[in-house]
């Protein structure tokens, strides 16, 4: 109801009331059981999410372990994630803690995408799968191999033949993430 | 005393009568001779200027009394609720890659960073919150309100004399309109099958044709005022001649009224049982219709072998198709069929677009039947809409069907207003193929390996 939404805005305090009547209305069109949850099927009904080769992951983002029901809080706590950076210069709360659309945050929503198994490691295998998602059947098994070998080598700094977070961050320092992993709204 | 010798019963059916015959008179006046002769009399634009008026007032007076009430007002996204950034796949990680590391790169193997995922990362959440395709099959939102409860979303009680508007206006459409153009609709589907039904006894020949346009026109016009529909033609020297095949998008049913009150064409659909049923095969017997049984449908030969043997007749009219395949919201027009392409003859594309502000014309199948839909139809304000015939076009050399649909299609949206989408109309009902995902891949794995190539 409107407290829940209330609160879903003191939490993410950078959306306005109109950006979140607008989530609501599309939600509500998103779920044809009409039941007020989302569940895997009602996304993959979108055509461009349906072709997208990481589709699959990022509908598994919106959803907790175990879980297969999104309602609109969850649903718009993962969106928060990429909301501009710059929005947050406005609400500066020192006690409102790390906002879910800070560069780390928005680096743990694509380190997730890789980790399979969420055990905060990025295992050659979990690399692998996600190459194949990503390539279809257009590369070889031995060259994706190579190329996980390779990626895997090059981020890790521990010798545990897996890439962390920290690891991830690391090989990610120069690239404009706030700026790749975020959406604008016109309102 | 028993009842039939009552003064107050004979009283009763004296006023019944003439108020029947009044209404009758009336009619047949304002309504169905006009109908015959293709005359209009401009009541039916004088009453959408009014409506308008109307409509703007009652919008003004629900954002003031917002403000007043200090709510937040919903105001609809006609364009898009998120900015999309146009570059592609290819422009996007090159630039990624070049800023993010500096690595030497050989060229001997494909190059892949883990920055990659970001592309398609951000691509898919843009598509949850706003995409192309699924807000296509509802109907539109509207900025002003008309006063129909089904189209607003802000509706409070802002004030008594808004209130009493809309309830004036339930008042006169489901009390004045609705029976009247039930009315109307019935004595035009009538007399389509009984004069058709008539027609049919005569023997084929010039006689025949002419009487079965006539007919034809006639209760074409009759259901088209039974809508209160407020139709502007553009460009009739462009009309569909015979030999020809008429193409336009597709919103609801009612585009195939509107177009056949202004001109004759052979309609092609699927045969139906009921009433559709009847009205089918008895318009089949004054002029050649192509009715499909189900099962002939599947077989993509048949339908082309008996399309191209219509339109090499020249004396039969021209076909009425609707390459989408199923109702769009008219926001846009999808994916044309290229079945009616593939057939040598030239193509009458038409455009209609209709202005959602006295009634929504859209037909969304998965939430209204067809009768229901009718019904809403008819106590909407009214159905306006513009409808433009565009110059004839033909296949050109090395231009395959898809080509030329795609230009057709190019050129309906272009005069209409709407959006062009690739996207198929089917995806209404079913899964978009996976040989759509396979060319993502394909893409992308091209890019690992070209990556070193260009700077």
């Amino acid at each position: 109801g409107t407290y829940g939404i209330a609160q879903t805005v003191r939490e993410l305090s950078v959306i306005s009331h109109s950006q979140i009547t607008r989530l609501y209305s599309r939600f509500h069109s998103l779920d044809k059981g009409e039941n007020g949850a989302l569940s895997r099927e009602d996304f993959q009904r979108i055509p461009e999410l349906a072709i997208n080769p990481l589709g699959d992951r990022i509908i598994n983002a919106f959803f907790p372990e175990g879980e297969d029901q999104v309602n609109f809080r969850g649903f718009m706590r993962t969106l928060a994630h990429f909301r501009p950076v710059e929005d947050n210069e406005k609400n500066k709360d020192p006690n409102s803690g790390e906002p879910l659309n800070s560069r780390n945050n928005k680096l743990l929503f694509a380190f997730r995408l890789y980790d399979l198994d969420r055990d905060d490691k990025i295992s050659r295998d979990e690399l692998l799968q996600v190459l194949r998602m990503m390539v279809g059947v257009n590369i070889s098994d031995e060259q994706l191999g190579s190329i996980a070998d390779r990626t895997i080598q090059e981020a890790d700094t521990n010798g545990d033949m897996s890439i962390s977070f920290s690891e991830f961050i690391k090989v990610l320092e120069k690239v404009d993430v706030e700026q790749k992993m975020s959406i604008r709204f016109l309102h | 005393m028993g009842l039939l010798e009552s003064p107050f019963n004979s009283l009763l059916c004296m006023l019944l009568g003439i108020s029947f015959t009044v209404w009758f008179t009336l009619l047949l006046v304002f309504i169905v001779v006009p109908a015959i002769f293709g005359l209009s009399f401009g009541i039916r634009t004088l009453y959408m200027k009014v409506l308008l008026k109307v409509f703007e007032w009652a919008t003004l007076r629900i954002e003031r009394g917002a403000k007043e009430k200090k709510h937040l007002l919903y105001k609809p996204n006609t364009n898009g609720i998120i900015a999309k950034k146009p570059t592609s796949l290819e422009e996007e990680l090159k630039e990624i890659r070049r800023n993010g590391s500096g690595r030497d790169l050989d060229g001997s193997s494909p190059t892949f960073a883990v920055s990659d995922i970001f592309y398609f990362c951000r691509r898919g959440v843009e598509s949850i919150v706003d995409d192309e395709v699924t807000k296509r099959f509802t109907a539109e939102e509207l900025e002003s309100w008309n006063l129909l409860t089904r189209s607003n979303y802000n509706f409070q009680h802002i004030s008594a004399r808004l209130t009493a508007l809309w309830g004036l206006g339930l008042l006169i459409r489901y009390c004045c309109l609705l029976p009247l153009r039930l009315t109307l609709a019935i004595t035009g589907v009538t007399l389509l099958v009984v004069f058709t039904t008539i027609i049919g006894f005569l023997p084929n020949g010039r006689m025949k044709n002419f009487l079965s346009e006539k007919v034809h026109l006639m209760c074409y016009r009759i259901c088209v005022r039974a809508l209160t529909a407020i139709i502007t033609y553009h460009h009739s020297e462009n009309k569909p001649k015979n030999g020809g095949i008429c193409v336009a998008n597709h919103t609801s049913p009612i585009d195939v009224i509107i177009l056949a009150s202004d001109g004759c064409y052979a309609m092609v659909g699927q045969t139906h049982g009921g009433l559709m049923g009847i009205i089918q095969r008895s318009m089949v017997k004054a002029c050649p219709h192509i009715w499909f049984e189900r099962s002939e449908i599947k077989d993509r030969h048949l339908v082309a072998k008996r399309l191209s043997d219509h339109v090499e007749d020249k004396n039969k009219l021209p076909i009425l198709i609707f390459p989408e395949g199923t109702c769009i919201n008219n926001t846009s027009v999808m994916m044309f069929k290229k079945g009616s392409f593939e057939i040598a003859s030239t193509i009458y594309p038409v455009a209609i677009k209709y202005d959602p502000r006295f009634g929504e014309a859209f037909w969304n199948s998965s939430k209204f039947g067809m009768v229901s839909y009718l019904l809403r139809m008819m106590s909407s304000w009214a159905i306006v809409c513009s409808v433009w015939y565009l110059p004839p076009m033909s296949r050109q050399e090395g231009e395959d069907a898809v080509q030329f649909a795609n230009r057709v299609k190019a050129a309906i949206a272009r005069q209409g207003g709407l959006v062009d989408l690739l996207w198929d109309g089917g995806l209404k009902r079913s899964k978009v193929k996976d040989t759509f995902k396979e060319e993502q891949q394909k893409l992308y794995s091209k890019i690992l390996w070209d990556h070193n190539s260009s700077p």
